[in-house]
């Protein structure tokens, strides 16, 4: 772990339960790089999803986060139910990957963003590490969201995801859809132990679900 | 410090033009002619020709009766603007605030100028010189208002009015000396009122009756009770510096070092009287007298010499120096005021109104253009696609709350998509459809969201919506177009989906 400090500073539980046993010190690293891999487009909503349940734990009242990408299909009124206010997010929509790297690079050099979170389909090594070199100076959080990666090179990202939909569980005989719930995948984890957890997102608090195959309980089709 | 202003009257300035182009002309009798109503028209005469009975207005034929080897010339239009523009720009080596005057006169705000000549009468003289060297022959005045300068320069003998001694210098001058129009003038005449004397002294609303408002507001410009502006020729930047150089510079460093010092005088200037940069042209002019520019915007006001110099590192290399760089010029083309920042020990984050992101923000924008960065804000709509409206501006609030009661999707397409159902009719979501070829069986459904189109806006369908969930736990936002039909192909689509 040559060159890397964890950051001292007043670190921030996410209340992510049993899940934060694989991180380094149990703390969810915030001056980091964290990516998360998408290969289809619902993981992708499930990442954004994920994605703005951890930043709204950890963005105080007056701060802001910064989205780049190419495209940004974000829908803004959706966070609200994640618990984050969807003007406090600058989007930055750019024409080409190369562009988006400049911008994610110099956005992460600037001290007192919540996040800064990228749409990037693949990073090199010599990216990742430059990143990792501005967070560490900035204490910014970094998201890459890797959409349709081509390939799983390594790369000096502290931490990667993988989030994909689960089906929802409602109370027995209750019509419609639970609250969002979701397989996180940590497959990488630098000091720390890669996992699997099956998580719920309810009332901007996180759930860890125990049941060892949420597929057992398929219920009958119910409508409200 | 009073003002004073120069007016200079070219007394013949096409005349005396021609004249520069063809020496030959010097001695000649000339006319200027134009074509008017089908006649040839004498727009301006030679002093000989003048001499000889030629005069401003006469139908050529008769001149030349009068002047029989009379030499005819093609007065081209707007040739005296394009003069007094040249000229003006040349005499912003005696003031930077240089007007044009038409139709023969250029107008100079000379405040504080002239004790750089040594005086009044060096400056005017050497006004008077120099432009008798170029050829063209003037009056020249100066004096207190632009009306009284005016007067003196064509209706006087004398060239320097004293402050305050306006009405001394006005009194014996004929009416026109007011720039008034010819209908006054002769409605003035008519009455016998041929000199300033006679009426200046009568009772305004006596004036102002007989003659109209035109009458007393021109008085009240010479005599300099009410204010009259001028405008100059190059808008005076009031935020400038300059740095010439000695040897001609021509290395990428070089000009580093000069914006360098450039920026640091102009943001010790501006931070001392508390403004900011908006927009920043820095030019150079090389020895070959090529002016090269790059210009820089930020999205609010800054005197942060490192931030702006980042943002002009970036267009350095579209410089080209050439031959080398002799002068170079910053210009804040636009600044604004600032709040002093207070100085903090400890800061929290960066809020949307702070300078360490509004400098982020200037570097994206200097790089990729203007509309590269958005925020959205919360519409007054239930449609989805108008339920946000985006902003460039990063202090605007919300006007209304974000609505916190309804299912939207993360993800939202751009258009929605059509997609194969099966759907028990008439009003329950559908059992299973088909989505790029591959088929979802839905387990779970919410009730259905209706959501009418607003008819104010657009006409059409109304969609209902409804929040899915298939076996395999992915959620999605589904709509039917519109009730069922017979002949309808396509009407029910995917919009988004949930995370």
């Amino acid at each position: 772990m040559q060159g890397f400090t964890p950051h001292s500073g007043n670190s921030v539980r996410l209340g992510l339960g049993p899940l934060e046993a694989a991180f380094p010190n149990g703390v969810f690293p915030t001056a980091a790089v964290h990516e998360f891999m998408c290969h289809s487009i619902e993981e992708i909503a499930a990442t954004e999803g994920f994605i703005a349940a951890i930043v709204a734990a950890f963005m105080k009242s007056d701060m802001v986060c910064i989205w780049i990408s190419k495209s940004p299909h974000l829908f803004p009124p959706s966070l609200t139910a994640l618990g984050i206010t969807p003007d406090r997010i600058i989007f930055i929509r750019l024409k080409r990957e190369v562009d988006v790297l400049w911008a994610l690079e110099e956005a992460l050099k600037c001290e007192g963003i919540a996040a800064v979170i990228g749409e990037l389909k693949d990073i090199s090594l010599t990216a990742s590490r430059r990143f990792q070199l501005a967070v560490e100076k900035s204490h910014v959080t970094g998201i890459i969201i890797r959409q349709y990666p081509r390939d799983l090179n390594t790369n000096a990202c502290t931490a990667r995801w993988n989030i994909s939909p689960r089906p929802s569980e409602l109370q027995e005989r209750m019509p419609g859809i639970g609250y969002p719930r979701w397989n996180v995948e940590l497959q990488k984890v630098r000091n720390g132990k890669p996992g699997v957890w099956l998580l719920e997102h309810a009332a901007g608090k996180f759930a860890t679900v125990t049941t060892k195959d949420p597929r057992q309980h398929t219920s009958a089709r119910k409508i409200g | 410090m009073a003002r004073r202003y120069v007016s200079i009257w070219f007394q013949h300035l096409v005349g005396d033009y021609m004249v520069k182009r063809d020496p030959s002309l010097l001695e000649a009798a000339f006319v200027l002619t134009m074509q008017k109503h089908g006649r040839m028209i004498i727009t301006g005469a030679s002093a000989r020709a003048q001499r000889s009975g030629a005069v401003q207005g006469m139908v050529l034929a008769d001149a030349r009766a009068i002047i029989p080897h009379l030499r005819v010339l093609e007065n081209e239009p707007q040739l005296a603007d394009r003069l007094l523009d040249g000229i003006g720009k040349w005499c912003i080596r005696f003031t930077p605030c240089v007007a044009v005057d038409p139709p023969s006169g250029l107008m100079l705000d000379a405040s504080g100028c002239a004790h750089l000549w040594g005086g009044e009468q060096a400056y005017i003289d050497d006004i008077a010189n120099r432009l008798k060297k170029l050829g063209y022959s003037t009056r020249i005045a100066i004096a207190d208002t632009p009306g009284c300068a005016w007067a003196v320069a064509r209706f006087s003998q004398h060239s320097i009015i004293a402050e305050g001694d306006m009405l001394k210098a006005l009194l014996p001058l004929p009416a026109a000396a007011l720039r008034l129009d010819t209908i006054t003038t002769e409605r003035l005449l008519k009455l016998g009122l041929r000199h300033i004397k006679n009426f200046i002294s009568k009772p305004r609303r006596a004036l102002q009756r007989r003659f109209g408002d035109i009458l007393l507001q021109r008085i009240d410009q010479a005599m300099g009770m009410e204010y009259e502006s001028i405008i100059p020729l190059v808008p005076i930047i009031p935020y400038q510096e300059r740095l010439p150089c000695l040897d001609p510079i021509r290395t990428a460093t070089g000009i580093e070092i000069a914006l360098q010092r450039i920026l640091e005088a102009l943001c010790d200037r501006l931070q001392k009287e508390g403004k900011g940069i908006r927009k920043a042209i820095f030019k150079a002019i090389c020895v070959d007298h090529r002016v090269e520019s790059i210009e820089i915007g930020t999205n609010r006001g800054s005197h942060n010499g490192e931030h702006l110099f980042k943002l002009f590192a970036e267009k350095i290399q579209q410089i080209e120096p050439g031959l080398g760089i002799e002068l170079f010029i910053l210009e804040a083309s636009h600044v604004e005021e600032m709040q002093a920042q207070q100085e903090v020990l400890w800061t929290g984050g960066c809020g949307l109104g702070s300078v360490e992101l509004a400098e982020l923000l200037d570097r994206i924008t200097n790089k990729f253009g203007e509309n590269v960065i958005c925020r959205y804000l919360p519409a007054q709509h239930h449609w989805p696609e108008r339920s946000i409206t985006s902003t460039t501006y990063m202090q605007q609030q919300p006007s209304s709350a974000w609505p916190d009661d309804l299912m939207r999707p993360t993800h939202l397409l751009p258009e929605p998509e059509p997609i194969e159902v099966t759907a028990p009719i008439p009003d329950y979501p559908p059992m299973n459809f088909r989505y790029k070829g591959k088929l979802h069986n839905i387990k779970k459904a919410e009730t259905v969201e209706r959501i009418e189109r607003e008819w104010w806006i657009d006409g059409g369908e109304h969609r209902d919506y409804y929040y899915v969930e298939d076996d395999e736990g992915k959620r999605y936002w589904l709509f039917r177009s519109g009730h069922y039909t017979g002949d309808k192909t396509y009407s029910w689509f995917i919009h988004g989906f949930f995370p």
